[in-house]
């Protein structure tokens, strides 16, 4: 049971509901990978997809998952919208609320959005990225890979690389993680690295081979081109020099670590084309776990009543 | 809350014991051959009797009978007007459903809504040759037009009464209990 109305990031989530969320993961896995890939749990309910930036995996993992459960999905495309017109963000999630919308999951570039939104609707919202903030079902399908891969996850040590400052990602990553005492270290450039950092409880480097040395998971954040023309990187090629994995720097973690990205790829940037096809690389079984979590809590979040409607 | 007081134990060890030996020799008379079988247990109590009714068949008959686990959960028809979301298990069926004889295996009938959803997950893993029912219990009251193949013990209940299967694997012993619903005393 997911105790708030919304899921807006895994900073404010108890380590009960994430087990649960990625428990009942597993058996949803199992419907991707079968023949008819459809239960028939959520028909009748309805959800739709707000996405006010661009998105290929993360919107749709959410509309396959919704159509695994039989639930319908509508795609708002926001470029094509009366957003376009003006039209603001309660009233565009009013507008389709009142047509029997029940769930919205949102991505937004300004962190907060969601939360806006929640405290301004009866449907239940799921964050699937907000600005700078947190991508929570980017962090739970993280999480799933390496419990699956490498078993409980207080054991674990994981290193993220790349830009922390800009990633949503990482920020749910260490969220997550850390309530479970993982050891998690963080290495990027020192114009990526944000200030407060180590109040998260994360340990951080500036030296890559020290931060990936004897770890269990590295997980590489996409670069962000537009932050060498911001003036924080001096080129991409020698961000990916210093930076990026190369199958050498791979030889540095443990002998059976995994190696994950949450997508897209810079193939050549921060990771090199070989790296990703290592045969440690769980980059693609990353997607198919989203799917898993993304029906774990649209199961959790339309099946049945919510919290609110019980009390 | 509906509280219930036992009335009557209707089966106990021996019983259900020699229940499951003449079922396992009425799969064999009604199958010929239980080759191409598989029992399938429906969670939580089908589970335990569908791996007693697999070794009871491989005593008498020297047959072994590949065994699986059914979750019904996401097929229920009463998913959204439940106030508490049941955990959703993993199903897992070693061999797979296409083309097998299916022994479904449940501790009760009653009104056959589990049944219905306990078809509609196996024919959506795979058209099986056919699909045959175990119950231990059979207490009446349908809903559905579903009827069971084998059947330990038919017992007439009321709609007040409640049936118990208790199992040794979960509940450290093996009977079966009717209560009774004592709200409607108070």
């Amino acid at each position: 049971m997911i105790k708030e109305k919304d899921l807006l990031g895994l900073r404010n989530i108890s380590t009960d509901e994430i087990d649960e969320i990625l428990r009942t993961a597993v058996p949803m896995k199992d419907i991707i990978m079968r023949d008819i890939k459809k239960v028939p749990t959520l028909r009748g309910k309805s959800m739709a997809t707000l996405f006010f930036e661009n998105s290929t995996r993360t919107k749709s993992s959410f509309e396959i998952a919704a159509k695994y459960l039989s639930a319908d999905c509508t795609n708002l495309a926001v470029s094509t919208s009366s957003v376009q017109k003006g039209e603001t963000l309660i009233d565009t999630a009013i507008t389709l609320e009142v047509m029997g919308i029940e769930l919205f999951v949102m991505r937004h570039g300004a962190s907060g959005a969601p939360h806006f939104l929640g405290r301004n609707t009866k449907a239940r919202i799921i964050n699937a990225g907000d600005g700078m903030n947190e991508h929570p079902t980017q962090g739970l399908l993280d999480m799933y890979t390496m419990k699956d891969k490498k078993g409980d996850l207080g054991n674990l040590t994981v290193t993220i690389l790349g830009d922390v400052a800009h990633s949503r990602v990482a920020r749910s990553n260490i969220w997550g993680l850390t309530k479970y005492g993982a050891k998690v270290r963080v290495v990027a450039p020192e114009t990526l690295i944000p200030v407060e950092l180590q109040k998260m409880g994360v340990e951080v480097y500036t030296d890559v081979d020290k931060a990936l040395k004897g770890a269990d998971v590295v997980n590489v954040l996409r670069l962000q081109k537009e932050r060498q023309s911001s003036g924080l990187l001096p080129s991409l090629v020698e961000y990916n020099k210093f930076w990026g994995l190369t199958s050498k720097r791979v030889e540095l973690l443990k002998d059976d670590a995994i190696i994950m990205h949450p997508g897209p790829m810079n193939r050549g940037v921060e990771i090199m084309p070989d790296v990703y096809e290592h045969p440690r690389s769980v980059v693609d079984e990353q997607v198919t776990n989203g799917v898993a979590v993304r029906m774990a809590l649209l199961f959790m979040m339309l099946g049945g009543k919510s919290g609110d409607d019980i009390n | 809350m509906r509280k219930f007081i036992e009335k009557a134990v209707i089966m106990d060890e021996d019983q259900m014991d020699r229940a499951l030996k003449r079922i396992a020799h009425e799969l064999l008379e009604k199958n010929k051959s239980l080759d191409n079988a598989v029992i399938l247990g429906i969670r939580t109590r089908g589970v335990p009797l569908a791996e007693r009714l697999k070794k009871t068949i491989e005593e008498i008959h020297g047959i072994v009978v590949p065994i699986g686990v059914l979750d019904i959960n996401l097929y229920r028809d009463d998913l959204t007007s439940l106030t508490e979301q049941p955990v959703i298990h993993q199903t897992v069926i070693p061999v797979g459903v296409k083309g097998k004889k299916i022994i479904l295996v449940d501790d009760v009938l009653y009104t056959g809504r589990t049944i219905r959803a306990a078809l509609d997950s196996i024919i959506d893993m795979g058209r099986p040759e056919l699909i045959q029912l175990v119950v231990m219990v059979d207490r009446g009251h349908r809903e559905l037009p579903i009827r069971a193949d084998f059947v330990g013990k038919n017992v007439p209940t009321s709609k007040r009464e409640k049936i118990d299967v208790l199992l040794k694997e979960i509940d450290g012993i093996d009977k079966v209990i009717i209560k009774e619903s004592i709200e409607e005393d108070e």
